[in-house]
């Protein structure tokens, strides 16, 4: 019995490992947030990323009081940092989605425990992206003229661009984000609002739990709601960054003119999402000492995730240049020659190949892909390597115009630089907010991986709380 | 444990949530109607001039023609502020020691401009042009409204972007014959709507579309 036993954890090894039952898991993850001292590293990490957050916040004070001209966009190069930093966020978002609905449509259960963050993530992701369209006309206060509304000028936005579509594209995406990692938190909320000791807190938390008491009809229509926006999101993991790529492939720009963009773009910004997903576990799992509930298996499937990706995105690269070749239009060929040798920022799409196509390679060997050290690794490079896929995209493509006296370079200023490092402080930021106050795995549905979950279960249950979710059905 | 809230939090919640969509369309209708109102446009508000000038008197008890002032209407963007000059015409004789007047005279004398406030304000980046909405038909009350019934003049329309567009996207509705330009009782029902049509059809109105594009107005 016991060899059965060994071979079943070999091929299927347990999601949670550790001898773990409703209690514990509870305590393990309510207690990151509840009881244990802040550890010192906590200050530490936040402090950084909080004063690297305020470049973002002082640079959008240069910018406001003295104009646009603060940063280096200009003809021919009209676009450059702001949407290059912009789409880099929204893909970042997108693992999020995916693993919260496309995985929990898909029934794949080693979501659970890293869905919670990973929505998270999408969340702060998208606020940094969404950060980058208000702040670079240099005027925020009339960011609202994006939207259709009634206004005194009898004009509707442009509904025929594909910028427009970005907001409606963008802006649902955040609104449904929002909801899915709210609708999940509730019953978790509602954990930590029976648990905390802090009188504030507990009022805090039963707020924001909405009086959630773990009745059968409270869990049914949880379910309910929770499989509603799954099913809501699912669409969106393919629509928004199809729209983002439609910014460019609407455009009649040699190097953005292709059809191949929505999906390439829909790949790219899942590989570049797991990537940042695997960025934030590995520290993550070693801190809170949490290697039992985030398995090494978790970490093998979102490297194979990435590697599938990443072969995708290789193949958007080279069917851009089999489709410059093949079109024989003598402005493509031309694109893809001084994007690829002759222009001045070849070495930016060298670089590019080498952080997403050659260092994803690594993954097929397990070696590689079962260090989560090799795993942070890849990932930091594919996350530069994914930026630097919007500069080749954008600049290169902009920087030689169809006539020569048109010709232009660009250079970002400090100011370029000073709001994209910004963001990446708020990003962070707000992660270490967020792991300090909310659960960052979800509790509830990481009891229903343990064994326990499996069997018909009466009674002990911790306050209330029934064991709900994945499919059990109160008795 | 005492319970943290009371059992009427339940209504509370959902009662907010009721009332935020309540309270969300109050604030979306209090906004159309105060970015229209002449609290921010204006509209409506007579303004005080340096001198007790009446365009009711001048225009509709004398009967003198707008162009006998503003005289470069019919040919320029502005359709100009008369000089005092113009004023001393008639009021070197008429009321010629009325203390009314005495800021026109004193401004005749000493070569200084009467510093008129002024009633019309565009903001500088719409550019518009008198002389074209004449020579296509638009009449001044049209956009003045009935001036020669305004003891001091105020601005009758809310000048904003919509109001320009209303015309714009369909002028055969504001129309009329070059004769009528200057009649400040003219009626937009004067004319039937195949009036209108053949009307424009004569003064070769351009397309909506060149109308209503941005370089139109902003150039």
């Amino acid at each position: 019995m016991q060899d059965v036993n060994d071979i079943v954890r070999k091929i299927d090894p347990p999601m949670v490992e550790g001898d773990h039952d409703y209690g514990t898991v509870t305590d393990k993850i309510s207690d990151i947030t509840l009881k244990k001292r802040t550890p010192f590293g906590w200050f530490i990490g936040f402090a950084i990323a909080f004063l690297t957050a305020q470049l973002l916040l002082l640079t959008t004070l240069y910018l406001v009081t003295t104009g646009v001209g603060v940063f280096a966009n200009n003809q021919p190069v009209a676009w450059a940092f702001p949407i290059i930093n912009f789409v880099w966020w929204i893909g970042i978002g997108h693992a999020g989605t995916l693993i919260s609905a496309i995985l929990l449509l898909l029934n794949q259960k080693w979501r659970t425990s890293i869905n919670r963050f990973a929505e998270a993530m999408t969340l702060f992701a998208v606020a940094c992206a969404g950060l980058f369209p208000i702040l670079h006309t240099g005027r925020p206060w009339l960011a609202y003229w994006l939207l259709p509304y009634p206004n005194t000028m009898g004009m509707w936005p442009q509904f025929r661009s594909p910028l427009m579509w970005d907001v409606f594209a963008v802006s649902t995406y955040a609104t449904v984000s929002l909801l899915f990692w709210y609708v999940g938190l509730i019953p978790d909320i509602a954990t930590l609002r029976d648990r905390a000791k802090n009188k504030f807190f507990r009022y805090i938390y039963g707020l924001l739990s909405w009086g959630w008491r773990g009745s059968a009809r409270h869990w049914h229509r949880y379910e309910i709601a929770y499989l509603l926006l799954a099913g809501l999101s699912t669409p969106l993991v393919l629509s928004v960054h199809s729209i983002v790529s439609l910014d460019f492939s609407v455009a009649q720009l040699p190097g953005w003119h292709a059809t191949i963009f929505p999906p390439y773009f829909v790949a790219g910004a899942i590989f570049a999402g797991f990537a940042m997903v695997l960025i934030l576990t590995i520290p993550l799992r070693v801190w809170y000492n949490m290697k039992d509930l985030i398995t090494d298996r978790h970490l093998i499937y979102m490297g194979k995730v990435m590697l599938a990706t990443g072969l995708i995105v290789c193949y958007g690269y080279a069917m851009e240049a089999f489709f410059a070749w093949y079109s024989a239009a003598e402005y493509e060929v031309y694109m893809m020659y001084n994007r690829m040798f002759e222009g001045p920022y070849w070495w930016s799409y060298w670089l590019l190949i080498l952080c997403n196509g050659i260092s994803i390679q690594f993954l097929w060997f397990k070696r590689f892909r079962e260090s989560p050290f090799w795993l942070f690794v890849i990932s930091v490079v594919v996350s530069v390597g994914m930026w630097l896929e919007r500069f080749v995209i954008i600049v290169t493509s902009l920087q030689r115009d169809f006539l020569p006296s048109s010709w232009g370079m660009y250079a970002p200023t400090i100011f370029d630089w000073t709001m994209y490092i910004g963001t990446i402080g708020f990003f962070f930021a707000l992660i270490f907010l967020f792991v300090r106050f909310l659960p960052v795995i979800s509790i509830f549905e990481v009891r229903t991986l343990l064994p326990q979950a499996k069997v018909e279960h009466h009674g002990d249950d911790d306050h209330g709380h029934s064991h709900g979710g994945g499919g059990v059905v109160q008795s | 444990m005492a319970q943290l809230f009371h059992r009427g939090a339940n209504n509370i919640a959902k009662a907010s949530m009721v009332l935020v969509i309540i309270l969300g369309g109050l604030v979306f209708f209090a906004y159309t109607q105060i970015s229209r109102s002449s609290y921010l446009t204006n509209r409506y508000l007579e303004k005080q001039q340096p001198v007790q000038f009446s365009h009711k008197h001048h225009v509709g008890d004398d009967g003198i023609d707008c162009r006998y002032c503003h005289t470069s209407v019919e040919t320029a963007a502005s359709a100009g502020i008369p000089p005092t000059q113009t004023c001393m015409n008639c009021h070197n004789q008429l009321w010629a020691d009325t203390p009314y007047l005495e800021p026109v005279r004193a401004s005749y004398r000493d070569n200084e401009p009467i510093l008129w406030e002024r009633v019309h304000d565009l903001p500088g980046y719409a550019y518009f042009n008198h002389s074209i909405h004449v020579a296509k038909g638009v009449g001044c009350s049209t956009c003045h409204g009935q001036i020669d019934e305004m003891p001091a003049v105020y601005q009758e329309n809310t000048l904003q972007m919509e109001w320009c567009l209303a015309c714009h996207k369909n002028p055969e509705a504001f129309i009329r014959p070059k004769s009528e330009i200057y009649n400040m009782d003219w009626r937009d029902s004067d004319l039937t709507a195949d009036e209108r049509k053949s009307l424009g059809e004569e003064y070769r109105l351009r397309s909506r579309e060149l109308l209503t594009s941005c370089s139109t107005c902003h150039r």
